[in-house]
């Protein structure tokens, strides 16, 4: 393939493990052992009965017949949304757990920022009894209370990410710092394409049952095997990275990927890190990311919690300087409009991540014949009270 | 006058090199210069200037908390170079700028080391950037500029690559004490000892630094019977933090190390 990463962990120029000899005990076990542990039977026959019986994979393929008329073309959402715990996420914290456990720890480390990449691993920390510390910053713990709540009630330790600006990217600085002290029995489940070489790797590894998935269903629904375009959401860029995954190198699928613009790429309350970032390094990889003059990273602004990250994957700042996919962008009250528009026309509330995906629609000139998958990564019931303080919805 | 100041400290036979670490911007944007000048007024035998950093993954909570003051403070990079050079017009000693490798690399590679030759800085030690990659894609920059630049290794690091950071390395190599962000330990253990004798016996070409975990006067003297030299930062930027006069806190911190 040629979308894979090097011997040092690069996508082109961006990827790599920039990281403290600290950490270089656990990234080197963790690489020297992923790809062959990820590769065995029992590994696979465990992992895809999790899928299947537990996740509740396939997720369907659905044609949507009101939004395609809409846009006089032929749309099909990949219903990432009906998963357990409601997002793509636990794709990933499945596989990643099944690693821990043959790797042989008993005590799980994550970030998460919204929540729902925490409620994934407590999820899985659950189902396999084990020790779950979830880092989320200060500011977010207000913001979600849900998710909190919802950490605590599967088992999970939620502990405040008290430095820097208190939100995602803090709370991955303290996950790492955590791993670093404890190096022997942590395993640091990571829950996006980002993160030091192997994460970026292994997580679009787990999530590429999306696209082996859509290959299946477009072979039944449509007679062909790949779409003409995948529409998806990025911020560090799992999602996305899962729905392109066996695409990669096939040139007739036009990949798009959507950013969170915010109040407006130009307002300074922006998530757009292919637009306003620049090359660098953030959690151990080199990749795009949002930094003022200094190299500081700036802190990013999205309504969706899962869209503020001020990096994205090094897969995606490779896809784009190569132009294999291009980026679009979506404002806070685009997306709120999308996720509406979804609603009303198809029953379907988005996840606001995913509704920037769909705000995209408006943005691209559709042929009638020309077939389109939007990556519905999440459902939107975390972000109810958005949506009805936005769009004033109970008035 | 670059790596040679920092070769010279090690060769002048004096034992028991205490360095300090220093965030510039703290406690006041401006005290740096002044701390540094009275560190090497009081016997310190180089200091790492740190240039704080929004993410600093690599360190404990007390340097952290002094790099975001730092920021609030208004550091940036200009005032940390325009301090430097400050300061290096009055004093002699080696100055290693310490911070993340985006920093370096935000600025551009050679801009940045340029700009520490400039300045005054003799050295760098950029804990996030790993020797595979330093190899691969800077290491032929980084030898164009007289500048030393110092790798950390710690208790995990196995042999083979303590010999690739030695190879690496210039001025010296920076002994990571324990397996734990800094100012985390309380006493060097057995396994730490056993530890250093073990890099010991590897007889490195580079004089070794022992850091992270150094507190107190005790410490200092065992890091110094296995090396070249001992840093301390968590422990000082802590006495500042509880401080009002911080020259004073400074002279009377560096004098229960350095005196018995």
């Amino acid at each position: 393939m040629k979308y894979e990463v090097n011997r040092l962990g690069f996508y082109g120029k961006y990827g790599g493990a920039f990281i403290p000899e600290l950490l270089h005990f656990n990234i080197e076990e963790l690489e020297e052992k992923y790809k062959e542990i990820i590769a065995e039977k029992s590994f696979q026959k465990e992992f895809q009965a999790l899928l299947k019986d537990y996740v509740g994979r396939p997720s369907p393929l659905y044609y949507a017949k009101r939004l395609s008329e809409k846009y006089n073309t032929k749309i099909y959402l990949k219903r990432e949304d009906l998963n357990h715990t409601g997002a793509h996420k636990v794709n990933n914290t499945i596989g990643q757990i099944l690693l821990a456990k043959r790797l042989g720890k008993t005590r799980i480390i994550a970030e998460t920022g919204a929540g729902q990449h925490g409620v994934a691993t407590a999820t899985v920390c659950a189902l396999m009894n084990l020790k779950c510390i979830v880092y989320m910053g200060e500011i977010d713990i207000k913001r979600q209370a849900p998710n909190v709540a919802r950490m605590k009630m599967l088992g999970a330790e939620v502990r405040p990410a008290k430095s820097g600006s208190k939100t995602l990217k803090d709370a991955t600085n303290e996950a790492i710092r955590d791993w670093i002290n404890n190096p022997e029995d942590t395993y640091y489940l990571i829950g996006s394409v980002v993160g030091p070489h192997p994460y970026p790797d292994m997580v679009a590894l787990f999530q590429s049952v999306i696209s082996k998935e859509i290959m299946d269903q477009m072979m039944d629904k449509e007679g062909r095997t790949y779409p003409d375009r995948i529409i998806a959401c990025i911020g560090g860029g799992s999602n996305a990275a899962g729905a392109y995954y066996h695409y990669l190198d096939d040139n007739r699928v036009e990949l798009v990927s959507v950013e969170a613009a915010g109040l407006g790429l130009k307002s300074g309350e922006s998530a757009a890190t292919s637009v306003l970032g620049s090359d660098g390094v953030i959690h151990g990889s080199m990749t795009l990311l949002m930094q003022d003059k200094d190299g500081q990273i700036i802190e990013p602004y999205s309504i969706s919690a899962g869209l503020d990250y001020p990096g994205i994957g090094p897969l995606h700042a490779h896809l784009i300087e190569t132009g294999r996919s291009i980026v679009l962008s979506a404002t806070d009250k685009e997306a709120l409009s999308a996720g509406l528009l979804l609603t009303r026309l198809e029953g379907i509330i988005p996840a606001l991540e995913s509704a920037h995906a769909l705000a995209a629609l408006d943005k691209i000139d559709f042929k009638p014949n020309e077939i389109t998958v939007v990556n519905l990564s999440g459902r939107g019931d975390k972000d109810l009270e958005t949506y009805i303080r936005e769009l004033k919805i109970t008035e | 006058m670059g790596k040679q100041r920092i070769n010279n400290i090690f060769k002048s036979g004096d034992n028991d090199i205490l360095s300090i670490y220093v965030t510039t911007g703290y406690p006041e944007l401006e005290s740096m210069p002044v701390l540094v000048e009275e560190l090497a007024e009081l016997g310190v035998g180089f200091i790492e200037v740190g240039m704080p950093y929004s993410d600093p993954l690599a360190d404990g909570q007390t340097i952290q908390y002094s790099s975001s003051i730092a920021l609030k403070n208004g550091i940036d990079l200009d005032k940390y170079f325009a301090q430097v050079h400050q300061v290096r017009s009055k004093v002699d000693i080696p100055l290693i700028f310490m911070g993340y490798f985006n920093q370096v690399l935000r600025l551009g590679v050679e801009n940045f080391l340029q700009k520490c030759l400039n300045s005054g800085i003799d050295g760098l030690i950029l804990p996030d950037l790993p020797p595979e990659i330093y190899k691969e894609n800077y290491k032929a920059i980084f030898d164009k500029y007289d500048l030393s630049l110092s790798f950390l290794i710690t208790p995990t690091t196995s042999d083979k690559r303590i010999k690739l950071f030695d190879e690496l390395s210039s001025g010296f190599i920076y002994v990571i004490s324990g397996s734990a962000t800094t100012g985390k330990t309380n006493n060097f253990t057995n396994s730490q000892l056993e530890y250093f004798k073990r890099i010991n016996r590897l007889k490195l070409n580079n004089p070794k630094v022992i850091g992270f975990g150094v507190s107190n006067r005790e410490k200092y003297l065992i890091a110094n019977k296995y090396s070249d030299g001992a840093i301390i930062g968590s422990a000082y930027i802590k006495a500042l933090k509880n401080s009002k006069d911080y020259i004073k806190t400074t002279r009377q911190f560096v004098d229960k190390i350095l005196k018995s």
